[in-house]
């Protein structure tokens, strides 16, 4: 369905990714820990390494976290856009061919936040 | 049947106008919560210009519900004499 | 010679045609439908505009005269509640910041509303939805007016409160009711009067007014209790205007109900997603608990809007879809949304905390489904983290809803412990949304919805903060750079309700007022 208007109706979407100053962006979220309420969005150079996003940004997002410590990320559980995906964590994240605004969530089995409620 | 209500801010001047719709509903329920008054109905309510006037002991206009009226649920029918909520199903 | 008291001349069905309709007229220098551009373009076909009726059957004369008495009685509390200095007389300090949300979140609404109304007035070429339109314009304006006038008494006193004009247009939580407005705005007078008239004013506005107005007058606020109600006695005109509008067009021809009934499904879901705010507000920030947000969304919601689609059906209008999720979602969102604003509690203009033992007690007595189970570890765990020094703030950004704005923080209908994720594709670009019902939405009028001004993104894309500011200068600190361009105060407006400012001086003024110092 198109939108109903008098005139024309065409405007440009207001996030694309000449917006953002040489970054894309992604989301990722941890899933069944809701401590975090949302998914985090993150605007990173398509060169970030994705071992870098995981060391040294998701450590500093998700480390408050008393699970953090545990967490084995080279065996956590991957998903874009709700499936299955395997990182490389050598490889930048256009080598992984992620695009502007892709979504990843991942499972760290064993681990089912505070007091197992996924908090 | 669904229930329609109406709501009044509780004061001296919404008193009278509580009685007589309680007077003339029978099957209305009363609830007092925290300054306000919400009366429920089954199907129908009718809020009666003449009740209101007996008690009030002066002339009064049904449009004066609407300074302390809070909420209504149902459709409305005005006139002179009548304020009617109900559903129609 | 005594007076006899006149007896009105004509009846009050007779005044309000003369009112009305006698003061309408076909145009003859330009066509009707150069007039009123706005008329058709939206597919609603009316065929006799003269069928619409307030049943109120008011008119301006009347209208002005009541409306001018309940602001003698409303001004007269206020004075009063100034006079005594009526702030300290609420149950707790905390309380005052639900008044804040209040002030940034929904008086600038009023304001819009007022606006939108004056252009469906404008814009609808019969008599009787223009009257209503216009005084519903004016009432929407006295709301912005008659609130900002009670809570400017809080802003003498209390943090937060100085700013909602400037704070409205930027701050990230702000963006979820300003951009349901736009969104309404910015569609035809048939979609405003729907959107804002039916699902906002007649299925949603009790919940917002009539529990949490009560709950102000159980923590001791008569200030705000009576703007509220005095608000309230305009929304019962509103929302038979709006109920007066569904049916009058799913009456004036059978076109119109696939049409009207989207647009039910929609609004009914941007509302509620809207109200998780108003959820938040009365199961945390009233110290004193007048009903939970479940409690209220089953009385006026499910047992209201249910006689209402019932009532409906007769048309062919069937409940909107997204009910189902709605009765799920009412046992988790205001858990799900305080949690959400404490984590960020550094980047708002008011301050969070987290509930007693006794407060999570009665939650999760009004809960026992979800509270203790999903919930109370969480609270406890920030809670104990907090007493040891580690507040949590949440310092990274959160991915945001397309449509509602709001940050994914809502969970599968199916799975409480799963963060709902929906997906879709236009123009080759990716949009997220929090639920099927936001999808459903974006779907349908993508081109809209792509040109959503999206908070997180925008802090992004270095458009919020103030002007000279340079993002690539070494130690640049965006979380800052950006309180800065809302106006909010680090220290003093946002962070934790312990230890704030407006804590301190809410005990130091009761002391004040109770004792001889």
């Amino acid at each position: 369905m198109a939108v109903k208007a008098l005139k024309a109706y065409k405007f440009d979407a207001a996030d694309t990714q000449d917006k953002f100053h040489g970054n894309q962006l992604l989301y990722v979220g941890w899933d069944k820990h809701l401590m975090f309420c949302a998914p985090f969005a993150f605007a990173l150079p398509s060169t970030t390494r994705f071992g870098d996003l995981c060391d040294k940004i998701l450590s500093k997002s998700f480390g408050y976290h008393p699970d953090w410590a545990k967490v084995d990320l080279a065996k956590a559980v991957w998903k874009k856009s709700g499936q299955p995906w395997q990182p490389d964590m050598n490889k930048t994240l256009a080598e992984l061919g992620l695009k502007h605004k892709d979504a990843l969530r991942f499972e760290t089995p064993g681990l089912n936040g505070i007091q197992g409620s996924c908090s | 049947m669904s229930t329609v209500f109406i709501a009044f801010q509780a004061n001296e001047e919404s008193r009278p106008i509580v009685e007589a719709v309680l007077a003339d509903n029978p099957h209305a329920v009363l609830h007092e919560s925290p300054a306000m008054v919400k009366i429920d109905a089954e199907g129908k309510l009718v809020i009666k210009r003449e009740s209101i006037e007996e008690r009030l002991g002066r002339d009064f206009d049904l449009q004066e519900l609407q300074i302390n009226l809070i909420t209504i649920s149902g459709h409305l029918d005005e006139d002179d004499d009548e304020f009617t909520l109900a559903w129609k199903n | 010679m005594d007076m006899q008291a006149t007896k009105k001349k004509v009846g009050l069905k007779e005044k309000y045609a003369h009112m009305t309709r006698g003061l309408g007229w076909e145009t003859t220098y330009q066509p009707m439908n150069k007039v009123f551009p706005y008329a058709e373009f939206e597919g609603i076909k009316i065929h006799d505009w003269d069928k619409w009726e307030d049943p109120f059957r008011l008119t301006m004369d009347a209208y002005w005269k009541y409306q001018a008495e309940k602001e003698r009685k409303l001004y007269a509390v206020l004075d009063a509640f100034a006079q005594n200095n009526g702030h300290l007389g609420v149950t707790d300090a905390r309380y005052i910041n639900a008044l804040k949300l209040f002030l940034t979140g929904i008086s600038p609404l009023e304001y819009v509303a007022h606006r939108g109304f004056a252009a469906a007035g404008r814009n609808f070429p019969g008599v009787g939805p223009r009257v209503a339109c216009l005084m519903q314009s004016l009432d929407e304006v006295r709301h912005a007016q008659t609130q900002i006038h009670a809570l400017s008494n809080y802003n003498k006193h209390y943090n937060g409160f100085h700013d909602f004009k400037h704070m409205i247009e930027r701050v990230w939580y702000l963006s979820v009711p300003k951009s349901f407005f736009d969104d309404a705005f910015s569609a035809g007078p048939f979609e405003w009067m729907i959107a804002i008239g039916f699902s906002f004013e007649y299925v949603l506005t009790n919940l917002l007014f009539v529990p949490f107005m009560s709950g102000a007058a159980y923590n001791g606020d008569m200030g705000t209790v009576t703007v509220g109600f005095s608000a309230q006695s305009d929304e019962a005109r509103h929302m038979t205007l709006g109920l007066e509008c569904i049916k009058f067009m799913l009456e004036q021809d059978p076109d119109n109900l696939p049409i009207v009934q989207k647009w039910i499904d929609k609004w009914a879901w941007r509302g509620t997603r809207v109200l998780t705010l108003v959820g938040m507000m009365m199961d945390y920030m009233l110290p004193k608990r007048v009903m939970s947000w479940k409690e209220a969304w089953e009385i006026y919601f499910e047992q209201n809007g249910g006689a209402l689609f019932n009532d409906l059906a007769r048309y062919g209008i069937k409940v909107p879809e997204c009910l189902s999720q709605t009765a799920i979602d009412k046992e988790h969102i205001s858990h799900q949304a305080w949690a959400t604003f404490y984590q960020y509690g550094g980047a708002s203009d008011f301050h969070t905390w987290m509930p007693t033992d006794e407060e999570m007690d009665w939650l999760s007595a009004k809960y026992p489904n979800t509270f203790d189970k999903y919930y109370r570890a969480r609270f406890t765990h920030w809670r104990d983290e907090a007493e040891k020094g580690k507040r949590f703030y949440n310092g990274t950004l959160p991915m945001l809803c397309q449509v509602c704005q709001i940050p994914m923080l809502f969970t599968e209908p199916s799975d409480p412990t799963q963060i709902c994720y929906r997906e879709s594709e236009y123009q080759g670009e990716k949009y997220h949304t929090c639920s099927d019902g936001c999808k459903h939405i974006f779907d349908d009028e993508p081109e809209k919805y792509i040109q959503a001004w999206l908070p997180v993104h925008q802090i992004y894309q270095g458009n919020c903060f103030n002007e000279g500011v340079d993002p690539t200068a070494p130690g640049f600190d965006p979380l800052a750079e950006v309180l800065k361009w809302y106006h909010v105060e680090h220290g003093r407006d946002n962070l934790d309700f312990e230890g704030s400012e407006d804590q301190k001086n809410f005990a130091a003024w009761r002391g004040l007022a109770t004792k001889n110092v």
